[in-house]
């Protein structure tokens, strides 16, 4: 009995010794000259699922330092942190938005400092995008009655949202063109009964006004300068290829295709910056193209825009973003979804220029223009 | 180097012991009861020991146990699977009253859901139970654990007796239970017993990074489980024994998820109805000759229902449907005094369906296993071979199906005394045995791959036992030291697959360099005390070896602490018992790579029990009070699942 209170005594003792959890701070690594020509930029790393790990990186034009894991050091008072799988990164105006999938949140920061401004809680949020001091995020949960997704209209000075609207299934990325928002949706919840359509809402009365077939399991869309947009399909992972269309937003109707199994897509002036990765039944191995497109004249351009050999360190591409000044390209590797990944750094003509770990499952990119 | 390092130990434990007293049979009522005879590693908590644990389920018991860790989601209906020696939940055999538990969907045993009410013995076996006189399943995991349920036992003038118990405490749990024993003649005995389990499961728990520090409660977290039990054992003329048993459980739970920024409830619902009935017969026929019968089906059900998916259907709800057929017969036959032999062959239908799920191919899995196993024993030297046999035949009936497989894997197991004194035996094994892709690994929707091999571990294993009563001071001394080196190959893991996507492949390579240590003793009777005293402790050195030059290449793995133990002591004094149990896991990363974002702090816990027991009238009855992690460690054995503070639990049982 004695020796039993004499125990609890001793591991009172040792438990007042247990080390307090601590904000892990950010680290920091040189990787390369300052440079004012090129952006400063964020990178959000998604982090896996369940694990929480959502995490910013800030690279900075003016030191040549990338900051890996800032958000913890400047919002310290952000119970749980940045929180789980980051989704996109945009910035309008001053502030940074970070759409937080499974925390159910679109995270508002200062553009500058990453210092929290607020959040705007979106359930099962996918992408943000902007226009005339409106922020649009798409949503997968059920718009209240339906099996489809939503968007959401939020006030960028309020931060309140403002209006919804009913899209199709399972919403990804959208572009607005000409007070239009054009968004891709997906319909991954029901496989194999995918959504394969392109819902086109009128910005002023906000309402869908038409469904644009295209094909099953869209996902990245981007507008280029010509009013035409860039849609992927995923395809159904099994017998239906993905596949890049090209949307005429003028007539509605797709114009053109390439037999590209587009993973990302980036938009920089007449080029559409695109990998893709194919499955080889034969080989059993992906193999990865970095393509360039013309959007002007819808030509590939090349089929690998890095050109010094980098490509075969790269295990899993993943972010993709082209400076929009220097033209430099930034890649990025997830690895295997489990360890830090991987940004590499190419110069306009595809030769590596630096790299650098950077989070878990480094995904997207804003460049933060002064 | 280690293994160097262990026969050195060896040595000089071995000189130590030469000059102790002789053995005298252990009797002591002790916490880890000692089996000196096994002759592979093996753990073991029944009776009164198990009853004075802080303990609910199978799995809080588990968590003395040393080589061990509880994966353990938290709570009352939190999943608890066990993973031996760092090779992988999967790997561990759990067998139900003789007869293997299996789930070829997901291939674990949640051991939370084997409430200890019914349970008299638990034994945690390396590699696998020191008798070869068993079924081939017996043979064919890399580490088994053994539930015994309460067999009936009557007095010479007993036709019936029971027990009514009824638990209460934190998470509001409402926990009564009957069990009913009846002699229905000399020759066969019935049992039946019953229990529910209900709670809001909820608890505090808190997050701190120094500057936030949030203290919430755990929710969607309810559970409600019915077990129902019945065994008829009964005896023949020719003293061959038989014994049927029925077991149903059904269950309602709420899964309370991780807890991440922005997210503290969700609202994901699961439903389980396992039910199985199995049946044993042994006959001797001669003196030479012994036959072991076992049958066995088993219907699983479970259905899964998470109202944040809303497909075109409308709410996501799956469904999985499981069907076991099993057979198997052992025959053991001694050629001589010193010489058995065993032949068992065991054959197994797994059958499994899936509502809403896309591209599930129904897979039904034929699986024959074939073991010969002989045994010699001398006086001071017990060598045991096995040679197992796996024949599996997958068919699906759309789709792909997994591959067919055979292999022949072997176990080599000695045990020897090498002096005199019998307190001291020296042990060693080698094992070489794998575990099929689950039904999950291989179909569950784009992840699943069909293409999948086994997942291979080999175990290295040497070591002592030494068990010695004493005069003096200490009763008994019981020593078990271990050391051991393991590998996995062809590590199941999900990984970048086809177009990048998550895919189940046999890429991971994992070295286990291990020490598992125990050490039990008792001090003699002090002024009519009892107490006795029992200390575990676990190196582990889990090495992934999956990518040479990889930046987590030789990290130690997800969630295996180096460093980590289990100290319990109890004392008993006239109707009185205190018990103290406490548990010590070392700092563990979560994702096998150690960096700041992964590490996870050490935890310990501190548990207490007191316990009375008295007569009233011809009613003996049990009282206890639990207090457990007494110094209300908030923790987490799963990140972003937060395990409870201090909890409580209150109990009393009738005995007539």
């Amino acid at each position: 009995m004695k020796l039993n209170l004499l125990l609890i005594i001793i591991l009172s003792v040792v438990v007042a010794c247990r080390n307090g959890q601590q904000v892990i701070p950010h680290e920091e690594t040189q990787v390369t000259e300052p440079d004012t020509l090129r952006h400063s930029f964020y990178l959000l790393n998604e982090g896996n699922t369940g694990m929480n790990q959502a995490s910013l990186d800030y690279f900075s034009h003016n030191t040549g330092i990338y900051k890996r894991n800032i958000y913890n050091d400047v919002n310290p008072a952000t119970v749980k942190e940045l929180g789980d799988v980051g989704n996109d990164l945009q910035i309008y105006g001053g502030k940074l938005y970070a759409v937080i999938n499974l925390s159910n949140k679109v995270e508002v920061m200062e553009k500058f400092t990453a210092k929290r401004i607020g959040q705007i809680d979106i359930p099962n949020g996918r992408y943000i995008t902007f226009y005339k001091g409106k922020a649009y995020v798409s949503s997968y949960a059920a718009a209240s009655g339906t099996v489809e997704g939503y968007v959401a209209e939020i006030d960028t000075t309020s931060l309140e949202i403002t209006r919804k609207v009913t899209v199709g299934r399972q919403p990804e990325e959208m572009a607005i063109i000409n007070d239009k928002l054009y968004v891709a949706n997906s319909g991954g919840y029901s496989p194999p009964q995918f959504d394969r359509t392109v819902s086109v809402v009128d910005l002023n009365t906000f309402t869908e006004i038409k469904r644009i077939d295209v094909a099953i399991n869209l996902d990245h869309m981007k507008a280029d300068k010509y009013g035409d947009l860039y849609v992927t399909s995923r395809g159904d992972y099994y017998n239906i290829p993905s596949k890049l269309f090209v949307i005429d937003s003028k007539t509605e109707q797709i114009k053109d295709s390439f037999n590209l199994a587009t993973s990302n897509i980036c938009m920089k002036g007449d080029s559409a910056y695109i990998y893709s990765v194919e499955w080889s039944y034969i080989t059993n191995k992906n193999t990865v193209t970095y393509a360039i497109i013309n959007v002007k004249d819808e030509t590939v351009i090349t089929n690998s825009f890095i050109t010094d050999g980098t490509e075969k360190q790269i295990q899993v591409p993943y972010g993709l973003a082209i400076d929009p000044v220097t033209a430099d390209i930034y890649v990025t590797d997830a690895k295997n979804y489990i360890l830090p990944g991987t940004l590499y750094c190419f110069s306009q003509q595809g030769k590596k220029k630096w790299s650098v770990t950077t989070g878990n499952i480094p995904a997207h990119f804003v460049f933060v223009q002064p | 180097m280690l293994k160097l390092t262990f026969i050195c130990l060896l040595v000089s434990c071995a000189v130590a012991a030469q000059d102790t007293a002789a053995l005298h049979t252990l009797q002591t009522v002790t916490i880890f009861s000692a089996k000196s005879n096994s002759v592979t590693p093996v753990q073991t908590l029944n009776g009164v020991a198990l009853e004075r644990m802080n303990s609910l389920s199978v799995a809080d018991a588990t968590r003395y146990f040393s080589g061990v860790q509880l994966k353990d989601y938290g709570g009352l209906g939190g999943l608890k699977t066990l993973n031996v020696h760092s090779m992988g939940s999967n790997h561990l055999g759990v067998f139900y009253d003789g007869i293997q538990l299996s789930n070829a969907q997901n291939g674990t045993v949640d051991l939370g859901r084997f409430s200890l009410d019914n349970i008299e013995q638990i034994d945690l076996y390396n590699a696998q139970k020191g008798v070869i006189f068993q079924p081939a399943k017996g043979f064919s995991s890399t580490a088994s654990l053994y539930l015994q349920s309460r067999k009936p036992v009557f007095k010479a003038d007993e036709q019936t007796h029971g027990k009514v118990s009824f638990k209460t405490g934190s998470f509001r749990l409402i926990n009564p239970a009957v069990r009913l024993e009846q002699k229905l003649s000399d020759k066969v005995t019935a049992v039946a017993s019953s229990e529910w389990t209900h709670g809001n499961g909820r608890y505090k728990f808190r997050y701190t990074n120094g500057t936030y520090d949030t203290t919430a409660i755990r929710n969607n977290s309810e559970i409600d489980a019915w077990r129902i039990e019945g065994g008829l054992y009964g005896q023949l003329k020719d003293s061959s024994t038989w014994n049927i048993k029925t077991y149903y459980y059904n269950s309602s739970r709420g899964l309370p998820g991780a807890i991440v920024n922005n997210v503290f409830q969700r609202s994901q619902h699961q439903w389980d109805r396992n039910f199985f009935v199995q049946s044993s017969f042994n006959k001797k026929i001669g003196n030479r000759y012994n036959m072991l019968l076992n049958a066995k089906y088993g219907h699983d059900y479970v259905r899964y229902r998470d109202p944040e998916i809303v497909t075109i259907d409308g709410i996501l709800m799956n469904r999985f449907r499981q069907h076991e057929y099993y057979i198997s017969s052992a025959n053991q036959y001694k050629l001589t005094s010193f010489w058995d032999v065993v032949l068992s062959g065991d054959f197994q239908v797994n059958e499994m369906t899936a509502v809403n799920l896309d591209h599930f191919p129904i897979p039904t899995r034929y699986t024959t296993l074939a073991a010969l196993a002989s045994q010699l024993h001398f006086k001071r030297l017990d060598l045991q071979g096995s040679l197992l046999a796996t024949i599996v035949n997958e068919d699906t009936k759309l789709y792909v199906a997994g591959k067919n497989y055979r292999a022949y894997t072997p176990t080599v197991i000695a045990s020897w005394q090498p002096f005199t004194n019998p307190a001291f035996r020296v042990r060693s094994f080698y094992k070489n045995i794998f575990r099929m892709p689950t039904f999950n690994d291989l179909y569950y929707g784009t992840s699943g791959s069909p293409a999948l091999k086994p997942e291979y571990t080999k175990q290295y294993d040497a070591g002592f036992s030494y068990t010695q009563q004493m005069p003096g001071l200490w009763e008994y001394l019981s020593i078990q030291v271990d050391g051991y080196y393991n590998n996995v190959t062809d590590k199941i893991i999900a990984a970048p697959g086809k177009s990048f996507r998550w895919m189940m492949q046999n890429i991971g390579k994992v070295d286990i360099y291990g020490l598992d240590a125990g050490i039990q003793t008792a001090l003699h009777r002090i002024a009519s005390v009892q107490t006795d005293f029992s200390l575990k402790y676990t190196y582990q050195r889990a090495m992934d070896m999956t990518t040479p030059g990889e930046v987590n290449y030789k990290d130690q793995i997800a969630y295996i602490p180096l460093h980590s133990g289990s100290f319990i002591t109890h004392a008993s004094w006239k109707n009185y018992d205190i018990n103290y149990s406490f548990i010590y896991v070392g700092k563990r990363n979560s994702t096998g790579y150690e960096i700041p974002e992964n590490y996870l702090k050490p935890w310990y816990t501190s548990d207490i029990s007191l316990l009375t027991h008295f007569n009233y009238r011809k009613t003996l009855v049990k009282v206890s009070c639990e207090v457990n992690n007494l110094l209300n460690q908030y923790y987490d054995v799963v990140i972003n699942y937060p395990m409870p503070g201090r909890y409580f639990r209150f109990s009393v049982s009738l005995n007539y």
